[in-house]
């Protein structure tokens, strides 16, 4: 085979790499259309007032997808909670406060534990954290939105501390310098200097974090009890909860394709979709806001 | 990363896509190999598995794939053709019987076994009978305290199959609506909808609280199967082959299978095996209950 020409290679190979970036362009607006064309059917099929009504009882006609949107932000508020300060304590640990050797052990572990997959999460939360969860907090039962934060948490927390600590890693070091010179502690200038001025990248860290929460569907289908309930009670994270993609996932399996069903759970995808880009609007609007720093990049 | 995400989507959805159509209408040629494509309710998929296992044995150029997916899926399936025979756990809807027709398919119904429905609650717990008015208060959320029905003072934990089970709409009608038609009572909205028979015997197993039902097959030994009456001062009964055979036991109900048209050839003799000694004895060995007058 003749060797082509480089000017005719490099001309193949930049196509190549365009089609590639566009595609991702193209496979988002594909998706989106298909769920739009899917979903809206169940705007004009169902009244609004069913439609965000408190009762999800599909067999009944009962659309009600309030208990489903509480359910979802329920469990992955939980999540956030629990994963926020673990999260950015171990990336802080690991990038400011351990020794060469033991960062080299605790790195790749912790991307070891972004490999479980949720399935197998789900099964540990079901048989072993909820009965912990039912004895310890007293709660009639352990499957709860609580036990689904946990599972949340843990499958949220190897995100968040690669990308806080990869954050924090580029905090220019006369930063370092320059605080302890000034006479700060270690501890001081971990707080004061090196947080604030990596804190774009973390928050960008926890809300990945959140994305990963709130679209989980498996560990959360297993441990959450799966009642769509309406959390009025403060104890809520303490009762069971039914988020969106656990109903999508448990019931589109078995609907009547076309059924006015069918488009609801279409429409659920484009509330959990619509849900999604609100926290990630306000998540760049938080970080646009502070101005931007070292450190971290913006989004969007 | 999000782009790996949006290819495996997209696979996904092509897999998904291929999947529907593959199903092939088994014809009966003589001589040759026979495919029967079944598919359907959760609850009949061991005992179905168990039948084409069996079938398998003795006539061996018949194959019967089995699938589950539960009731509406099998219905479904049939519906648009790409299945010879349903499992269902319920009668067929009249609207799905509408959609078949409109699709030129006609469903026949075999009851082919009956099944009890168990009301599982802790071994450790102490209430040993219900009835139906008590299980429909509890369910529906009306009694919240195991006090209140002759237990300890704890709270009641609710365990249901998945809206979209065969199971599940049995019980709505049967046991929280008491069989009455023109009632609109609902599940309570705490109670706890497990995607499998298996989230609902774990959380059983270990949880004191918790009362669930599940069809008599799926019932183990560590859980205990609380004895049902049909109404105050009437005697309470444990399901079992008997009780449901005589009628005594109040939550039974039949398994169907239902095939497109007077079922010919191969599925003819499969159904017709089925319902004879040897497909019933199966069906008492999982646990179900025969036909009357098949043993």
């Amino acid at each position: 085979m003749r060797k082509l020409e480089p000017r005719k290679r490099e001309f193949i190979i930049e196509t190549v790499i365009r089609a590639a970036g566009f595609s991702a362009i193209f496979f988002v607006a594909i998706i989106f259309l298909f769920l739009l064309k899917e979903g809206a059917p169940a705007f004009w099929q169902v009244s609004l007032g069913n439609l965000f009504g408190q009762r999800w009882y599909p067999n009944e006609e009962m659309f009600g997808t309030w208990p489903l949107i509480l359910g979802s932000l329920l469990v992955t508020v939980g999540a956030v909670m629990l994963a926020l300060p673990l999260g950015l304590a171990t990336a802080i640990f690991v990038r400011e406060l351990a020794p060469d050797w033991l960062r080299e052990i605790l790195k790749p572990l912790i991307e070891v534990l972004a490999g479980i997959p949720s399935v197998v999460l789900g099964f540990l939360g079901m048989v072993t954290i909820a009965p912990l969860v039912r004895q310890y907090l007293g709660v009639p039962t352990g499957l709860t939105a609580f036990t689904g934060s946990l599972m949340l948490a843990y499958m949220a927390l190897p995100t968040i501390i690669s990308v806080a600590e990869d954050a924090i890693d580029a905090v220019p070091k006369e930063y370092r310098d320059g605080a302890l010179a000034m006479g700060a502690t270690h501890w001081q200038t971990i707080w004061r200097v090196v947080l604030p001025a990596a804190r774009s990248g973390v928050i960008i860290g926890v809300m990945l974090g959140i994305g990963r929460a709130i679209g989980e569907t498996m560990a959360v289908m297993m441990v959450t009890g799966n009642a769509a309930r309406m959390p009025h009670e403060l104890t809520a994270l303490f009762m069971p909860a039914r988020t969106m993609t656990a109903t999508i996932a448990a019931e589109m399996g078995e609907v009547a394709q076309g059924s006015t069903h069918y488009h609801v759970l279409f429409a659920v995808g484009i509330l959990l979709f619509v849900v999604t880009f609100i926290i990630n609007a306000v998540a760049s609007f938080v970080v646009i806001k502070g101005g931007p720093r070292r450190g971290g990049r913006l989004m969007g | 990363m999000k782009g790996r995400a949006i290819l495996a989507l997209m696979a996904l959805m092509c897999l998904a896509g291929c999947g529907g159509q593959t199903g092939q209408v088994g014809t009966a040629v003589p001589g040759a190999q026979t495919a029967i494509q079944n598919k359907g309710s959760d609850t009949m998929v061991n005992l179905a598995l168990a039948w084409a296992e069996a079938y398998g044995q003795i006539r061996p150029e018949v194959q019967v794939a089995v699938t589950g997916g539960g009731s509406g899926t099998g219905i479904a399936a049939l519906i648009n053709g790409t299945v010879d025979m349903a499992n269902a756990s319920r009668p067929i809807k009249d609207e799905e019987r509408a959609d078949a027709e409109a699709n030129g398919i006609e469903p026949v119904e075999h009851v082919v076994a009956a099944d009890a429905i168990a009301i599982v609650v802790h071994p450790s717990n102490p209430v040993d009978g219900l009835t139906i008015p008590e299980l429909a208060a509890i369910f529906s959320g009306a009694i919240t305290n195991w006090q209140e029905v002759g237990g300890e003072d704890r709270p009641i934990v609710l365990l249901s199959r998945e809206s979209n089970s065969g199971t599940h709409v049995f019980f709505l009608e049967e046991v929280v609506r008491q069989g009455r038609a023109d009632d609109e009572t609902l599940f309570s909205t705490d109670t706890l909808l497990m995607p499998s028979s298996e989230g609902i015997s774990a959380e059983v197993r270990q949880n004191p609280n918790a009362i669930g039902y599940d069809g008599l097959g799926y019932v183990t030994d560590d859980q205990k199967v609380v004895a049902v009456a049909p109404a105050e001062g009437q005697p309470y009964v444990l399901p079992a082959i008997d009780t449901v055979k005589d009628g005594t036991y109040p939550i039974a109900r039949d398994l169907y299978i239902y095939t497109i048209g007077e079922p010919q050839g191969a599925i003819l003799a499969y159904l017709e095996w089925i319902m004879g000694t040897e497909g019933q004895a199966i069906v008492k060995e999982l646990g179900f209950v025969p036909l009357q007058g098949a043993e």
